[in-house]
């Protein structure tokens, strides 16, 4: 049996998305923007899957929601070109952003300090929230821009965004979300929030990879950054990706219709699963409550059990999950996320990251339940934490320290 | 970054099948007991190294006959990543049979190359090699608990890239002798830093004593320092041509105190060098003249004259002194 628990990585593009994108390669291949029959046929499919896509987060007619290639270059966008919209060509200086946003709001705001601009990382509770009133307190007259997720990738945390989006209305601070682990999971209303600016990306929600969009309350200004034959009104250049666009609307349309209901049955199944593991396994423990996270995800952490090794066993048992082990990533880092959370340093090893989606079934959990406890017996008797023979005198090793993150 | 970096490689993909045969069943996991050794006469040591906290730790167990020092059998445990496990593994499986002094010259190399498929290909990615380095520290740990010495005596250098042991002797060496000036250069004929890259600067995934940029900033700065001292024997040794400018500039002063100033002061008067324009076939001298030699008639004849050819008597005859 193969098992895909990493649906907060990426997810299948639904079967029916594909169908809808279908004709749109070889059948009906127009450029939309042309004034021929070819071009203009494609245009019906393009105007639904707008609907769709404002249909879905609530968006207003009065906001723009633009297609990009995917979140990271809508975080790109919002965050570069509020900085030479409001810094470079204006008299701010200052963003405030979080430890715990993707690489691609988190590098980017790096590259911003080394264009001089300052920059603020919000630490997160020991639930792996950053609370309102933290953001609140560090806004001054000098900031452009708040830049805080919606949804966390890791642990599926949700962020108060609503409170947020007032208290940056309050101090006339543009808002930006990174909405991508939102999008699709759960409720994203934006005419009940206070957003500028929020990310999304179709892949996480069984669209296609390589698509995504920005939505612009009020068609507020944002220069471009793809400048060129002036599509989507001149705010994001580059020939229509029309079917990927199809695939993106038939997907968000899918994921957000009676949302609720696929919740309870997600997070049903999530939550058997957690409640398995927990009980099955002694010395595990999970971070967050649940009824603040997104209700696919699950982040465990099982002591004496190394993250990549036991990723290695899942992967034998034919399932697929992640790990935010420094051992498992390229640069070995340890992950922020981990560290941030500030739980002991050991989580930032043994973590494993379960993430469900509507596609998983009732089997797949059991099939999970089953290895990870398989796979978590075999590694803890190898573990030297559960070893019995104490080491000789003289011969223990120290506790460790982690060198500081950036 | 060209072609075969754009995806990257897949972690796993690049592990040998030893790795991957010796992760899904290490043949020496396990523990043996104080009492099991003593009933075979023999002495049981065991070592820990590194921290559940640091995401890598194992336990090494060696059972030693008294006599002659020999590792009878060995175990191991370990809390880390599927190269970490593999790499324990061979670790105990190199130790059987040898001496506790044979043992402790086990370094991470040898646990990697046995970890091979075949000698040519390494047995995991560059960012993993450091996982090995942990079964050479426990084993160094465990031999000076058994010989009940510093397991730190085992280690004749300074060790700065433990993926690739380089010591600090060798990286200066290699520095100064091929003159270079990056970290990537260092890498390119070293291979340190090639690895985990905690070598190289602080921050990385593990903390050190030393670190590559601050070597190639005092090697280069001791390099630099060699080149003046070297120069400044030259300007002993009355070399002008080699010297640096600043150099050329205290030579001239020297040789205008010796000679000139005296001279100058009697009268009332005084000199000091402007500046030095060396132009190859000339090196023009600038001064500038002070008190009552400003003006006087044979400043810019008799005395100019003199101060030129003292100069380029003691120096070089390309001097040519310019009032200004
Ligand atoms: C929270 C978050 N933001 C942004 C991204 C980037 O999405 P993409 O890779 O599609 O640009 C991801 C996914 O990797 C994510 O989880
Ligand atoms: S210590 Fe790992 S590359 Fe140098």
């Amino acid at each position: 049996m193969k098992v895909y628990m990493d649906n907060n990585a990426t997810t299948m593009t639904s079967p029916e998305v594909v169908e809808q994108m279908i004709p749109f390669f070889s059948e009906i291949y127009g450029n939309p923007n042309s004034l021929h029959k070819f071009g203009t046929q494609s245009r019906p499919a393009l105007s639904s899957a707008i609907d769709q896509v404002y249909k879905a987060i609530n968006a207003s007619d009065k906001d723009d929601i633009v297609f990009t290639s995917c979140a990271t270059e809508s975080n790109n966008w919002v965050l570069q070109s509020v900085w030479i919209d409001k810094i470079v060509n204006g008299d701010k200086n200052h963003i405030v952003t979080t430890e715990v946003e993707h690489p691609s709001v988190l590098a980017t705001c790096r590259f911003l300090e080394e264009q001089g601009v300052k920059v603020t990382y919000l630490p997160v509770n020991e639930e792996g929230i950053v609370e309102a009133h933290t953001v609140k307190s560090f806004i001054t007259e000098k900031t452009a821009l708040v830049s805080v997720m919606w949804a966390n990738n890791e642990t599926g945390m949700i962020f108060p965004i609503k409170e947020i989006g007032e208290i940056c209305k309050a101090k006339s601070v543009l808002f930006h979300t990174d909405g991508v682990q939102a999008v699709g999971k759960i409720p994203v209303d934006m005419q009940d929030v206070h957003v500028d600016f929020m990310s999304m990306s179709a892949h996480k929600f069984h669209g296609p990879k390589g698509i995504g969009a920005l939505y612009i309350k009020g068609s507020q200004e944002l220069t471009p950054i793809m400048h060129g034959g002036s599509q989507m009104g001149g705010r994001r250049s580059g020939t229509l990706n029309v079917p990927y666009i199809v695939g993106m609307g038939k997907a968000i349309e899918m994921a957000t219709e009676n949302i609720e209901e696929k919740m309870t049955s997600i997070s049903a199944k999530r939550d058997r699963l957690e409640d398995a593991l927990l009980k099955v396994i002694p010395e595990t423990f999970t971070v967050g409550k649940r009824e603040h996270r997104t209700p696919n995800t699950i982040l465990i952490s099982i002591r004496g059990v190394e993250g990549e090794g036991m990723l290695w066993d899942l992967n034998r048992f034919g399932i697929g999950a992640s790990t935010g082990s420094a051992c498992a990533s390229e640069d070995l880092e340890a992950n922020t996320v981990m560290l941030a959370i500030g739980a002991d340093n050991e989580l930032a090893h043994t973590g494993i990251r379960l993430s469900l989606s509507r596609y998983t079934t009732d089997e797949e959990v059991d099939y999970v339940i089953q290895h990870f406890t398989e796979a978590v017996l075999r590694l803890r008797a190898i573990s030297s934490s559960y070893a019995l023979v104490k080491p000789t005198k003289g011969g223990e090793a120290g506790e460790c320290h982690i060198p500081a993150h950036h | 970054m060209a072609k075969n970096d754009l995806i990257g490689e897949s972690l796993w993909d690049a592990y040998s099948d030893k790795v991957t045969r010796l992760m899904n069943n290490p043949q020496h996991q396990g523990e043996i007991s104080e009492e099991e050794a003593a009933e075979r006469g023999n002495k049981l040591i065991v070592a820990d190294f590194g921290a559940e906290s640091c995401g890598d730790a194992v336990r090494l167990y060696w059972e030693i006959d008294p006599k002659d020092d020999k590792i009878v059998n060995s175990k191991f445990r370990s809390f880390g990543c599927g190269t970490a496990i593999a790499s324990s593994d061979v670790m105990t499986e190199l130790c059987i049979g040898k001496t506790v002094q044979e043992a402790v010259k086990i370094t991470n190399i040898d646990v990697e190359f046995a970890l091979r498929d075949n000698p040519e290909t390494p047995a995991v990615p560059p960012q993993k090699m450091h996982c090995s380095v942990m079964a050479y520290d426990v084993i160094k740990k465990a031999a000076g608990l058994y010989l009940g010495v510093d397991s730190e005596s085992f280690e004749e250098e300074i060790i700065v890239c433990e993926c690739a042991r380089v010591s600090l002797k060798t990286l200066k060496e290699v520095i100064k002798l091929n003159d270079l000036k990056s970290i990537e250069q260092i890498t390119d004929y070293t291979k340190a830093g090639g690895f985990c890259k905690s070598c190289i600067k602080p921050g990385g995934h593990e903390e050190r004593e030393w670190y590559l940029v601050d070597i190639l900033r005092d090697t280069r700065r001791e390099m630099d320092e060699e080149k003046m001292k070297a120069a400044a024997e030259a300007g002993t040794s009355g070399d002008f041509a080699t010297m640096t400018l600043v150099q050329k500039i205290k030579a001239i002063d020297a040789v205008i105190d010796e000679n000139v100033r005296q001279f100058l002061i009697m009268d009332g008067g005084n000199m000091e060098v402007i500046d030095i324009k060396d132009g190859g076939d000339y090196i023009d001298v600038y001064i500038r003249y002070i008190g009552a030699c400003n003006g006087c008639a044979s400043s810019t004849t008799g005395t100019l004259f003199a101060i030129e050819s003292t100069l380029k008597e003691k120096l070089s005859d390309k001097i040519r002194v310019l009032p200004i």
